[in-house]
Formats: C-alpha cells, sequence, structure tokens
C-alpha cells in the first residue's frame, strides 16, 4: 500500500483489498476488449474504489492526496488539479461536479474513445472529485457519440448502489468553442455554448450560482486511478515535474492514427510509434491541438513530449494531440483552412475575434493560394486579436498561426512567388462540415 | 500604500462605440476593427479623473475600474 493511502487510513478512510495495481501502462485504456468495459470487468481489473467516506464535507487529504500525485488537467491548460479542486472546497454553498467530455476539437478523440472503452473509471472519478469538494451531484457532459454507453454505465451503478454521488450524463453542444470551462456551464445553465465572462470565476459562482469544479473527464479518470493506488504510485510514470500518463490522438501521416496512451514525457518518435510510425519523412507535427504550435519534424521528434520538453519549441502537448504532415502537403493551406475553420467557431461575442478571426483567415487563404498577402498586416492583426476575448478562443488561433509563420518560413517565401510546394491537396487536419 | 487601478473592458458587452478612446487617448486606442485596445499600465493619478468619467459613459457599460491588489 502506498503513502498516499495511508494518509488517508489515518482520516477513516477504509482500506479494502483490490487487484494488484497496474504496473506501467496502460493504466486508462487497458484490457483486451475493445469495447465498453462492464462495471463487473471494471471491478476486477481495478477493484472497487475505496470507500471515501459519507461525510458531506470536502477532504482535505483527499486533496493532499491529489496535490502529493502531481497531476494536472488533461483538457489542455495542464493546470494542478489539486488548486481547482481546493479553490471549490474552500467555497460555501453546496458544490458541483461537471465532467467535461465535450471535445469539440475535430481532430481530438481521445475523450470520446476514453467515455467508450473505461467509461466507470471516468464516473469513479466524478465520485472522488465530488467527495474531494463535498459535492453530492456530478454531471458528465459527453459527446452524442458516447452518450448512450455512459447513461448504460451510470444505470449499471444505480443498480448496484455503489456510489453516494449523484450521477447523470448529459449531451456536449458540438463546437469547439463549447468544450470551454465556463461555455459548458452556460450550455448545462441555458442551453447556449459560449464562453461568459470572468470574474465571477466557476469555483466561486459557477452552475446555478453553486461553486463549481469543471474537470477534463480524462483527469477524472486519473483521480480514479490515486484514489485507489496511492501518489507514489501514480508518480511512477511519467517525469518528476509532470506525472503520470496521458491520452494521445496521433492523425496524419503515421501508419495507424487514433487513441493511445503514453507516460508523459515519452521522445515523440516513440509515441509515434505507437501509432505504427511516421509514414515517410514527414515536414512537421501539429503538437497539443488546434490551438497548438507547429514545429518542424527533425527539430522535435526526439524531443520528450511534455511542457518541459517542448517548452523550448513554443510548444506543448495540449490536449494530447499530435498531426502529422507529410512531406508532399502544404502547412500554410492546412493552417489557413483550419484558421478559417476556427473563425467560424467564433462564439461571435467579442469584437476582436468576430471580426479578427475572419480577417486573419482572409489573409492566410491569399497566402496559401499564392494571391498578394501582407504580412505587416498580418503581423499586425495577430498582435490586435491576441488575448482580447472573454475565452482564449482568438489566443490559441494566433499561437498557431503564428508558428506556421516561422516553421513554414521557406515555403511562405515560394508562396509569395507565386509557387506552392505541395502536390497534395488531401486534408490533413478535419474541419468538420463546409466552412464559409 | 496608494492603491493602483487598471481600465478594464469586458470584450463580451463591449459594442466597439468607440467613445472610450475618444475621451482617454492616453489609454485607449482602437484597434483596425473598433474596438478599445487598454494600455497595459496603472491609471496615472492624474487621469483616474479622466478613467472614471470614461467607466460612467461607456454607451454599453463594458469598462470599469480594478483595484490591483498589492503584492
Amino acid at each position: 500500500m502506498t503513502s498516499g493511502l495511508q494518509s488517508l487510513d489515518r482520516d477513516n478512510f477504509a482500506a479494502v483489498s483490490r487487484p494488484e495495481a497496474p504496473a506501467g501502462l496502460p493504466r486508462l485504456l487497458g484490457g483486451l476488449l475493445a469495447g465498453p468495459t462492464s462495471l463487473s470487468e471494471h471491478i476486477v481489473r481495478y477493484g472497487r474504489l475505496p470507500s471515501l467516506g459519507s461525510d458531506r464535507s470536502p477532504s482535505r487529504a483527499l486533496i493532499e492526496l491529489v496535490d502529493r500525485s502531481g497531476l494536472r488537467g488533461r483538457g489542455g491548460a495542464s493546470f494542478p488539479t489539486a488548486l481547482k479542486l481546493a479553490a471549490v472546497a474552500g467555497q460555501q454553498g453546496s458544490a458541483i461536479v461537471v465532467g467535461n467530455g465535450t471535445e469539440g476539437e475535430p481532430a481530438s478523440s481521445k475523450d470520446k474513445v476514453l467515455l467508450a472503452r473505461s467509461p466507470h473509471l471516468v464516473l469513479d472519478g466524478a465520485v472522488v472529485a465530488a467527495r474531494a469538494v463535498g459535492a453530492a451531484e456530478a454531471i458528465i457532459v459527453c459527446h452524442p457519440a458516447v452518450r448512450e454507453l455512459v447513461d448504460l454505465a451510470i444505470r449499471e451503478r444505480r443498480k448496484a448502489e455503489i456510489d453516494s454521488v449523484r450521477l447523470r450524463a448529459v449531451n456536449a453542444a458540438e463546437r469547439f468553442v463549447a468544450g470551454e470551462a465556463s461555455a459548458v456551464v452556460h450550455w448545462l445553465e441555458r442551453g447556449i455554448p459560449t464562453p461568459t465572462r470572468t470574474p465571477p470565476r466557476l469555483a466561486e459562482r459557477g452552475l446555478h450560482g453553486r461553486p463549481t469544479l469543471v474537470q477534463n473527464v480524462e483527469t477524472l479518470a486519473h483521480l480514479a486511478l490515486i484514489a485507489r493506488y496511492g501518489a507514489s504510485w501514480y508518480r511512477e510514470v511519467g517525469t518528476d515535474a509532470e506525472s503520470g500518463s496521458m491520452l494521445v490522438t496521433l492523425l496524419g501521416a503515421v501508419h495507424r492514427p487514433g487513441v493511445y496512451e503514453v507516460a508523459i514525457g515519452t521522445r515523440i518518435s516513440e509515441v509515434l510509434g505507437e501509432g505504427g510510425g511516421a509514414v515517410g519523412k514527414p515536414q512537421a507535427l501539429l503538437l497539443g491541438g488546434y490551438f497548438g504550435s507547429w514545429v518542424g519534424y527533425d527539430e522535435a521528434v526526439e524531443r520528450p513530449f511534455s511542457h518541459a520538453g517542448l517548452a523550448q519549441l513554443g510548444a506543448g502537448p495540449g490536449a494530447g494531440l499530435l498531426a502529422v504532415l507529410p512531406c508532399d502537403a502544404c502547412g500554410l493551406v492546412e493552417t489557413a483552412r483550419v484558421a478559417r475553420y476556427l473563425a467560424s467557431e467564433s462564439a461571435g461575442q467579442c469584437g476582436p475575434c468576430v471580426f479578427g478571426l475572419p480577417a486573419l483567415a482572409g489573409e492566410l487563404e491569399s497566402l496559401a493560394s499564392g494571391r498578394p498577402f501582407d504580412r505587416a498586416r498580418l503581423e499586425r492583426w495577430l498582435g490586435q486579436v491576441d488575448g482580447r476575448g472573454a475565452c482564449r478562443h482568438p489566443d490559441g488561433v494566433v499561437r498557431m498561426v503564428r508558428s506556421a509563420l516561422v516553421v513554414f518560413g521557406a515555403e511562405l517565401e515560394r508562396h509569395g512567388r507565386g509557387r506552392c510546394c505541395a502536390p497534395r491537396t488531401t486534408e490533413i487536419l478535419p474541419v468538420p462540415g463546409a466552412v464559409r | 500604500m496608494k492603491t493602483r487601478v487598471r481600465i478594464r473592458v469586458d470584450p463580451i458587452a463591449c459594442d466597439g462605440r468607440g467613445l472610450c478612446a475618444e475621451l482617454l487617448p492616453e489609454l485607449i486606442s482602437l484597434d483596425d476593427w473598433g474596438y478599445p485596445i487598454i494600455r497595459d499600465v496603472d491609471v496615472p493619478a492624474e487621469l483616474v479623473r479622466e478613467a472614471l468619467e470614461v467607466v460612467r459613459v461607456c454607451p454599453k457599460l463594458a469598462l470599469r475600474l480594478e483595484a490591483i491588489r498589492q503584492s
């Protein structure tokens, strides 16, 4: 038994016998079955959650355990989970937990795959989070594609009467910005999937004015494991500064695109190896997501996939996306198409985002198609859009576009002369539906 | 210690009327689409009165003065 759980025992958390803690990976996506794990299979594999007590007040011991584990949020921002739990636990009023499985990013699949394959791990995590902050209720907001599976899992648990926390699932709105934490709460409260202004912070006044914890569903799944096996077990994988495993979505020029689980800090070449390795000789990678950064393939491929490993390149693991751009595709064309999509996905609330993103996208489309474009104007607009919204949507677009202008600098010059290196017209980065 | 204050804009409420930049060009300029860019500095003592006036007259009530916590 680990030190983390011993400390919990002192606070009258009953230890229960359970299977051996999984050594190595996978932790989250284990099991030989491709389909969803039933409650009984789940308990055979992981055992039951330790009794977390029936007390309705926040659990300092549990939050300290999470703090020792070093867990950080897996929704993209990498915020320390213990701090977030403590912020909600410190409030007056009846707290509520929201598991965020919106995954509005069209290139990412990890939350959908997790909910489809290990729904009970996420639900366990929601129970743990609820106990940590003193909530009696948790809502899992999930992509409609996996909603039925989550409902099924919740029904299994009700029948087995294993939870002291009320669980329910709700369909997420299918929009890019809908996954932003305040947009999730706005969606639940009023059916409008747009971000709202801060302050107030959600931890203080969130859903229906209650202290609200919004946590990515993968983060919840990690919480379920930490509550069972403790902090030092959790730290056996990953780096000292960035502990644990993470789910990644591989797409583009890899042999087997899909969702994989890797230790944080795994070299990018090995991460791609999970998907059978890169096809041919790629030119660049988009890391983190559509709000992430382009990096040159050669300079990135032997780096650790972690914040520390990628900071020098101005990139980060974000929500775990690795898109591989083959040598015969054009990074500027890809960037312009994604920028247009992201412009169309603005919530339409803040002027600089409403007007600035389409302006940026138009300029990038000129560049991508070899029409005249104004570099100075593009740079000015990037500066005028950055940090000017109520949410980080415009900032994310600016980050991605700026990295493209650096990484595809040589291509940019060729386009200036009316040429493009890419024979390929296939789209590497998916954007849903017809985009304006 | 004196209170430090900054002008904050609620970008959702802001409609780009531009009154603020006209009244307080020392601290507020407009972007290419007419929305206010607030300079990233504390409001100097001699402009606090003007800053309060700008907050008061914004037709969308999108501006406020925020006290910066002293560390």
